[in-house]
């Protein structure tokens, strides 16, 4: 008989389908956990998924939701929210989606600072696809597309976010649920593009870099008195890697508007509230007489 | 009938019966940076203004400066829909441009020139009856303003003189144009004058050839406008309030337009780092209630394809205008084709509706705008506007656009607070139309996903599920094939004619063109059968039009015959006579008839 699950004000019909031990559960949780205590009502909050293990989750979170391309989720929520800036609008999505196909999405969008989460799982594979390794795995890592290891150097979505302009970027540990949450809370409060990245470790196929791996070496910026003002020194930590792994804030930037606050248009009621009403031609056929 | 220089056959006559003028053609050339285009639109302009209908078109590489530009205005009495093959006045600003247009001259034409530059070959021209007229460009433009830069000023002043129009006609162009420059007003001016004045005190009729002589009359209820800008204004009309772009020519005027109206008309306007950006933003902003556009050609097109089914089985309305241009890859950026139609039929994986149309002149660029975006909402797919460059940057005059034919119908959608209990968004039902909800609704909840799904939009791969979904998606289509039936072609023309010409898209107006410049009396043995909705296709409509017309023909800009392959798949008739072109530019009118007579059909 299948266990009897209490269904929590975020969950849908759906469980999750993840792997037993899968570090999607540890962000799934931080997720729900940061809305609820935001107190942001489900209906106003649309995640846009990308495509892989992460994107599954699209399933299992109660909120309006829309399961994009693979890598193509970034421009999805960009649109979304320019159309309706009343919305909670947030983006899950893996590194190789995130990473791969979406790199230029991701950049564009950061130099844009529209008003969106971005919580990126880096397990630094590929794991729906039965993992090959991903843009973010490291040196050497190898896998079934890199059987000779990989000879890319890994790509840094918090350094690569600051070096673009990022207005807040952080990192969090899905093996720190508590810890992830308030980054996840903190983030969506920011108006701008945020940024959190989080270590999500693959148990099936990443042998390398997986709960211990992290829970030996991770540790809190915030416990360390690091300046989130200085850019430099952000990304100085964003680039740290190695017996000390640092988490949390790298670095915040209010005083930059959100790219919606520059539109005159947008001033006033989102644009899908305002009655959508047939517009007088004359004013524009003047110009071709 | 007239020969050109290159003895090929001109059709129609200069002036009708009363000795006035019925149709000319003008084009003037030179060096890319010269004010090739601002020059040209302001001539046809005042040809519009002086009450005649125009169209035009622009040759260009894909080059910012140099290069050989030309444009042309071919005026008429009558409405026109196409540029003719055969130039009246050429305005060369530069030798390479009479090299290159001397022999699409007739005898009784004329070009103007700066003689002080370069001499042509007088006894070459003036055996072909074909008058020199030198301006001194350079001179007169020194004289306005101290600089070479009003050369086409100058040029503009001399054309209005040659043909007799008011040279305030060009003078108020001029105060319009450089509205945000008031320092330079008065120099254009002069140089419009100059140039005028230069023709007036030099040349007499008697001594030419030359014989377009204009009077102004009524302007009647009409207006300039280009196709891609009517698409705009359409889309604007039809209250599009996202708008999301990546520049490619030839489509870009349509982005132009809409980012300098964004501010003013409410509109969001979003200039993305590509097309597969262009097409998900657009998506997304629909998805929460917007009525999203965007317009690109065959190679942003390409780029959009994977998000095409995405929007396919999401069910997002969205319009897409793809302004074709001669492919594949870089192909010809800046010249015509008709090549993208199986392409855009068939583009994206796996299944799912989609509606297709190709407006075939200016005013339908605007009317079929307008309906794309009701199609879409009603329906809840995906509508693709296929023009091409001939249209999209042709610019012509039509009659206004007219306001009170604009309707708005967004579908069906559930209003916020009355959202029933358990909501599937993607519930199916008998013409595969689901109310559809918008983020921020309470209740509305549902999940768009590009995975298949249930009816809440949540991922499911069940076989019954699976075929419930596709039959589903699958009906909106047969529902809108009945809906677009009576609009999904035009017949052109009389019943009882002889023979059909089959076309879609901006060959239409060139048709159209072709056969107004028959006698009537063969005029009456052809009609003209336009598919203006490619998908779904009209074919019962089309298959009983060609079963029973005698003799069917078809004109195509592409080489492979693409609407008559779709017809014989659709249809299984078979449509043995083709007239195609694939050089990169539009047909003309007169060589249309030209290979009508090949065809013995006249």
């Amino acid at each position: 008989m299948a266990m009897q699950f209490v269904k929590g004000p975020l969950d849908t019909n759906h469980n999750p389908t993840w792997c037993p031990g899968c570090g999607d559960f540890g962000i799934w949780m931080s997720l729900k956990n940061a809305l609820l205590e935001l107190k942001i009502p489900p209906h106003k909050v649309l995640i846009v998924y990308g495509i892989g293990c992460s994107g599954n989750m699209t399933n299992f979170v109660g909120t309006y939701g829309w399961h994009s391309l693979h890598g193509r989720s970034v421009p999805t929520a960009v649109g979304a929210k320019l159309a309706n800036k009343d919305l909670t609008v947030i983006v899950v999505a893996g590194d190789g989606d995130g990473l791969g196909e979406g790199m230029g999405h991701f950049i564009h969008a950061v130099r844009g600072n529209a008003d969106i989460t971005y919580i990126m799982h880096d397990n630094k594979v590929y794991g729906l696809t039965v993992g090959q390794a991903a843009p973010t795995a490291i040196k050497g890592y190898k896998s079934k597309s890199t059987p000779e290891g990989i000879i890319e150097v890994n790509a840094n979505a918090p350094s690569l976010a600051i070096a673009a302009g990022c207005t807040f970027v952080s990192k969090g540990f899905s093996g720190r649920v508590s810890h992830l949450q308030g980054l996840i809370k903190q983030a969506i409060q920011h108006r701008g593009f945020s940024l959190v990245d989080v270590y999500q470790p693959c148990v099936t196929f990443n042998k390398v870099n997986n709960f211990p791996f992290y829970n030996q070496r991770i540790y809190d910026l915030q416990q360390e008195n690091h300046d989130t003002s200085n850019r430099l020194k952000a990304f100085e930590k964003a680039l740290e890697w190695g017996d000390r792994i640092p988490t949390g804030i790298f670095y915040k930037d209010e005083s930059r508007p959100p790219y919606e606050d520059h539109l005159p248009q947008e001033q006033g009621q989102p644009l899908v509230v305002r009655p959508m009403k047939k517009r007088s031609l004359s004013h524009l056929i003047e110009e071709f007489i | 009938m007239l020969t050109t220089a290159n003895g090929k056959i001109r059709l129609q006559t200069l002036m009708d019966e009363q000795d006035h003028v019925k149709k000319f053609s003008w084009k003037i050339g030179g060096e890319a940076g010269f004010g090739i285009k601002s020059a040209g639109m302001s001539f046809a302009k005042c040809c519009y203004r002086s009450g005649y209908h125009v169209f035009d078109n622009t040759e260009y590489p894909s080059l910012i400066r140099g290069g050989h530009n030309t444009y042309q205005v071919t005026v008429s009495s009558h409405p026109v829909h196409s540029v003719d093959e055969h130039i009246d006045i050429l305005v060369a600003l530069n030798k390479e441009t009479v090299d290159k247009h001397q022999h699409e001259m007739t005898e009784g034409s004329a070009i103007i020139y700066d003689g002080d530059e370069f001499q042509p070959d007088v006894v070459f021209f003036r055996d072909k009856k074909i008058t020199l007229l030198h301006v001194p460009f350079k001179k007169l433009s020194l004289e306005a303003c101290g600089t070479e830069i009003m050369r086409n000023t100058v040029a503009m002043g001399a054309t209005m003189a040659l043909i007799k129009l008011p040279s305030s006609f060009m003078e108020d162009i001029m105060k319009e144009v450089f509205s945000h420059k008031p320092a330079v007003i008065e120099s254009n001016i002069k140089a419009v004058r100059l140039g005028y004045s230069f023709i007036e005190e030099h040349y007499r009729d008697a001594d030419t050839d030359f014989k377009v002589s204009l009077s102004v009359r009524e302007k009647g209820h009409r207006m300039y406008v280009g196709g891609n800008e009517a698409q705009a204004i359409g889309a604007i009309a039809a209250g599009c309030n996202f708008y999301s772009g990546y520049p490619m020519t030839p489509s870009s005027s349509i982005l132009h337009y809409m980012a300098s109206k964004a501010v003013s008309e409410g509109i969001i306007f979003k200039h993305a780092e590509d097309e597969i950006a262009v097409l998900n933003m657009a998506l997304g902003a629909s998805l929460v209630g917007a009525r999203a556009m965007v317009g690109t050609s065959g190679g942003g097109f390409s780029l959009m394809v994977e998000t095409l089914g995405l929007a396919g089985i999401t069910e997002t309305p969205v319009v897409i205008v793809n302004c074709q241009r001669p492919g594949p890859a870089t192909g010809m950026p800046t010249w015509t084709d008709q090549g993208d139609l199986r392409f855009i039929l068939h583009a994206a994986q796996g299944e799912f509706p989609r509606i297709v149309m190709a407006p075939g002149d200016i005013e339908e660029c605007f009317y079929l705008t307008v309906e794309a975006f009701n199609l879409a909402d009603r329906y809840q797919m995906p509508v693709i506007l296929l023009s091409d460059k001939t249209l999209g940057e042709g610019v012509g005059t039509v009659p206004i656009f007219d306001e009170k034919k604009v309707v708005i119908d967004r579908g069906a959608f559930i209003e916020d607070g009355k959202v029933p209990k358990d909501y599937k968004r993607y519930q199916v039902t008998e013409n595969g139309v689901s109310p559809r909800t918008f983020p921020g609704m309470e209740g509305g909840i549902f999940c768009g996903n590009s995975d298949e799904h249930d009816e809440y939009g949540y991922s499911n791969e069940e076989s019954l599920n699976r075929i419930d979904q596709v039959n589903k998606r699958a009906r909106k289509l047969e529902y809108a094939a009945k809906f677009l039936e009576s609009a999904s072609v035009n017949l052109i023309g009389p019943e009882d004619a002889d023979i059909t010409l089959v076309c879609w898209g901006s060959p239409k107006g060139v048709i159209v063109d072709a056969l107004d410049e028959l006698p009537l009396r063969v005029r009456k043995r052809f009609r003209v059968l336009q598919i203006v909705v490619l998908w779904p296709f009209p074919s019962e409509r089309v298959k009983s039009i060609l079963e029973a017309s005698k003799r069917v023909i078809l004109i195509e800009n592409n080489s492979e015959a693409q609407l008559a392959g779709l017809i014989r798949q659709m249809t299984g008739f078979d449509i043995r006579e083709k007239i195609l072109k694939y050089d990169g530019r539009s047909f003309f009118a007169d060589e249309v008839a030209q290979k009508l007579i090949r065809l013995k059909c006249l």
